[in-house]
């Protein structure tokens, strides 16, 4: 049988080693390289950096939120800090993390051996690594050093007006435009590639019905991207335009209309939320059937749910605008559309608990991340109907219950996920385990850090507490939240540096992982950990969804049932 | 220390998740009653969602995990690929609880937006100002800032407060959230909201859409006057302050200096309109939207570092010596 011997081909490959090279070759073949591989792993890189800058930030505003009229920064530093963190996690971490094990992850499990494009690949990522240094370049350009230099700060949905020159003079909105459109170019490319890839790479026998659901689930995203970020980009030039050209789009001084901006923004902002949580479904795809040792529940609606996520969430967008003042008429078609996207999601939800259901659950760093994505999800799904309700929404919207409902949605799902999928492939990338003990530890710590921090979040917002607030009164009763959502980020943080530790503590004294440490079945674990460039000796040729199951049960295979 | 016990009794003082002068959960007006009965419903229901599918997961977690005493632990279990008809049902019912709150919704959007505007009805304009609000009473002649005056509104005879919102510059957002929802004031556009508190008293909120760089201290202020004192600050607020001949020398400064060309002061040569109306600002509570008590102290301050209170507020500092200052403050406290 072909996956057989193509199996066998690669177990026994062994690298000859290769004489020690030096630093600077080694550099060069970084900078060089089109390998998906490297270029996936210089993504997860940058953006575990963007991550821990961004993470600090979140840590001074809450320093400076934690008591009423505090002064440990600057009303003026608070706005570049929320803008950055904003801009820096979605478009420098969330984007780039999740292409990043997208663009490692997508040609192994279709058995191929690199991207369709590998050098529009490599152009995407430092593009996008171009983009965020420019962001934080903001800091010491302008003005220079002294004060906080002229970093972006009108918030990283950047309504206009305020980005027009009269009330944003200087550069600072340059450097958050000129970024935020690097990124959109790079994540258009990146979203082609993808496409292109999992259209004419996929190896013998993978049938779009047989695709793992991780790569159904990139194609969705990719597309949305693709789709969504177009329009993103056409504002950023149109922002130019305005400021340097004296065009008049956004320029309410000459007649231009904010509210334009905002659904240029919107239509990309919202379908991005299901950009970033897509891959997260698509980990959780994979994570949780193998540590419940069964298929997936459901693979043919799991599909068509994504694919209903996608079209549908392009029609929610001013879900976002439900305060600007439309008609009754447009605000109750939000509603509806907004509304109907929990029925698609309900149902991933209700198949991931059905695979569940009837297994052996193993309680492994990953599976512990994923158990806490199942439950956090469908939280920000039910505060997700809440503010879908528009007139609920009149007073949350712009709240913190707002805030807490996303960060539900971007740290309790995504950024779980993200740690379940590098707890999951870890091996697979170094070739060595992580530390369990460490992994619970962060798993525990992250866990309870979260909960104090975005659970107690959501009652100042009912209290009536605005979001992008440098400071506020002592008599307004929200004090105490505020002082627990803080301390609940000093925890998240200590869980943090368990997690880096934990990285860096198993590239050098991990135990060996060998090619399938978890006992898995898709075509990744086929391969010798880490891959060779060329990922497999022999193109495998793949007969069912589960090429790996077929293999260790020859007696019960998947290809029978299919 | 003192103010480090301050914090702890609001500490302690703090945990009430329904009241508060700005909590959404204790509704003094009928859009914010109505918001609330759906809130109430729609709380309802996602907490039953999440009872029933979370403990469903916990089940599922606990009952299902792998035991390494069990006989079986080496075998995988049976395996299941999926079943049309338990598809079919968890989609056909979320389907059904979308339906019933969307027209639940639906309902309220309409009653609050459609409402029939009663002859009644007060009309007051609402510019948001980089970081202040400006008030215009159209039919009454009277103009105000930071401080909203209406009437409360007796459900049997409504005399609701319709607000037609603009901006002057960026976007703002109006929200009392013991009233109504918000509504943001976006330039170039005439938004329109409206608001009828049942019982007098004073209705604290703030600009929610972020707007520069003191987004943060455009407090808001709406005093719900009975009628009899809603008609008497109007009555006060139409004629111009009367003159203090003991406040002339600071008239003079304010006259000779670039106060004149942001503030209004009726009845004098001062008519500028980027800054709020002063032509009774001794008879409001705060100053700087909100941000500080109206009192001598604080006026003189702020008249001579506006950053002290609000850094990064659109009016300069005004370099006045000490004399020329407390004679400026002596005069804007005449302004009653």
């Amino acid at each position: 049988m072909a996956t057989h011997t193509s199996m066998n081909a690669t177990l026994v490959e062994t690298e000859t080693a290769a004489p020690r090279s030096s630093a600077l070759a080694v550099l060069h073949d970084w900078i060089t390289t089109v390998d998906h591989k490297k270029i996936g792993l210089m993504y997860i890189g940058s953006s575990l950096l963007f991550l821990v800058i961004g993470g600090v930030e979140a840590i001074v505003m809450r320093i400076q939120l934690a008591i009423p009229n505090n002064t440990f920064v600057s009303p003026q530093s608070f706005n570049r800090l929320f803008t950055m963190h904003g801009t820096t996690m979605v478009f420098f971490v969330g984007m780039s993390i999740l292409f990043g094990f997208g663009n490692y992850l997508v040609p192994l499990m279709i058995g191929a051996r690199d991207m369709a494009f590998p050098r529009l690949n490599a152009f995407s990522f430092w593009c996008t690594l171009f983009g965020g240094l420019l962001l934080y370049f903001s800091y010491l350009g302008g003005n220079g050093l002294a004060g906080a230099g002229s970093a972006p700060d009108v918030g990283w949905w950047a309504y206009a007006p305020l980005t027009a020159r009269p009330f944003s003079p200087g550069h600072s909105t340059d450097y958050w435009t000129l970024a935020v459109l690097l990124s959109g170019v790079s994540s258009i490319g990146s979203a082609v590639n993808i496409v292109a890839t999992v259209v004419s790479m996929r190896c013998p026998g993978m049938t779009l019905s047989r695709m793992p659901l991780l790569v159904w689930l990139y194609t969705v995203m990719s597309m949305m991207a693709f789709v969504t970020v177009s329009p993103l980009t056409a504002a950023q030039i149109m922002l130019m335009l305005d400021r340097y050209l004296g065009s008049h789009f956004f320029d309410t001084q000459a007649g231009g209309s904010a509210v334009l901006w905002m659904h240029f923004f919107w239509i990309f902002g919202h379908p991005e939320v299901y950009i970033l949580v897509m891959p997260a479904f698509a980990f959780a795809n994979e994570i949780i059937p193998v540590f419940s040792r069964k298929a997936i529940f459901g693979y043919p609606a799991m599909v068509a749910a994504s694919v209903g996520i996608g079209f549908v969430s392009l029609s929610v967008w001013a879900h976002h605008m439900f305060t600007v003042g439309m008609t009754a008429g447009g605000n109750t078609f939000f509603v509806l559309s907004t509304m109907a996207v929990s029925v698609p999601t309900g149902i991933k939800i209700f198949n991931w608990l059905a695979t569940l259901w009837g297994g052996k659950i193993h309680f492994t760093t990953p599976m512990l991340f994923s158990i806490g994505f199942l439950f956090q999800f469908l939280v920000a799904g039910l505060t997700g109907i809440m503010l879908g309700s528009a007139p609920f929404d009149w007073q949350l919207s712009g709240s913190y219950f707002v805030v807490a409902h996303f960060h539900y949605v971007l740290v309790g799902a995504i950024l779980f996920m993200i740690f379940a999928a590098f707890y999951y492939w870890y091996p697979k990338m170094t070739g060595r385990m992580t530390n369990e003990t460490l992994g619970k530890w962060h798993f525990w710590l992250f866990v309870i850090g979260f909960h104090l921090t975005f659970d107690f979040m959501h009652i100042p917002g009912i209290l009536g507490m605005p979001r992008r607030i440098y400071t506020y009164e002592a008599e307004r009763g929200w004090m105490i939240w505020n002082m627990i959502v803080s301390c609940g980020a000093l925890v998240q943080t200590a869980g943090t540096l368990v997690f880096v530790y934990n990285l860096v503590w198993s590239y050098f004294k991990g135990p060996a992982a060998g090619p399938d440490p978890w006992d898995a079945w898709t075509l990744e674990w086929s391969t010798p950990s880490p891959p060779p460039s060329y990922n497999f000796g022999i193109i495998p040729v793949v007969e069912s969804r589960r090429p790996l199951w077929d293999l260790k049960h020859p007696e019960d295979k998947d290809s029978h049932y299919e | 220390m003192m103010s480090l016990t301050r914090y702890v009794i609001a500490a302690l003082e703090g945990p009430d998740v329904v009241h508060g002068p700005t909590s959404i959960f204790s509704p003094e007006g009928t859009p914010a009653h109505s918001i609330f009965g759906l809130s109430v419903l729609v709380l309802a229901v996602t907490l039953s969602i999440f009872l029933v599918v979370g403990g469903l997961m916990v089940y599922a977690i606990v009952r299902y995990r792998f035991r390494t005493q069990d006989g079986k632990a080496h075998e995988e279990p049976a395996q299941i690929y999926g079943s049309n008809q338990i598809e079919l049902s968890w989609t056909v019912i979320p389907i059904l609880i979308v339906v019933m709150l969307f027209l639940a919704t639906t309902r309220v959007i309409f009653s609050t937006q459609h409402a029939v505007k009663p002859a009644s009805a007060l009309d007051v304009t609402v510019i948001g100002h980089q970081f202040w609000w400006e008030y215009r009473y159209p039919k009454l002649g009277v103009v105000t800032a930071n401080e909203l005056h209406v009437p409360i509104s007796d459900p049997s005879h409504p005399t609701p407060t319709y607000l037609a919102l603009s901006s002057a510059d960026t976007d703002h957002s109006f929200w009392i959230p013991r009233l109504a929802g918000k509504t943001d004031l976006i330039p170039n556009r005439v938004n329109t909201m409206w608001i009828d508190p049942h019982t007098a008293g004073l209705y604290l909120g703030q600009c929610a859409q972020f707007c520069g760089a003191q987004h943060a201290k455009m407090l808001l202020r709406v005093y719900a006057d009975t009628p009899e004192e809603f008609a008497k600050w109007v009555q006060h607020q139409q004629h111009p302050a009367e003159e203090d001949p003991g406040a002339a020398e600071g008239r003079a400064v304010f006259q000779h200096n670039a106060c004149i060309s942001c503030h209004t002061v009726a009845g004098t040569v001062a008519t500028g309109r980027f800054g709020p109306d002063l032509t009774h600002v001794a008879s409001r509570d705060t100053i700087a939207s909100g941000a500080v008590p109206n009192n001598a102290a604080n006026l003189r301050t702020f008249v001579d570092n506006p950053n002290h209170f609000k850094p990064g507020v659109l009016m300069p500092p005004m370099h006045l010596n000490d004399h020329d200052l407390d004679a400026v403050t002596a005069y804007l406290l005449t302004l009653k």
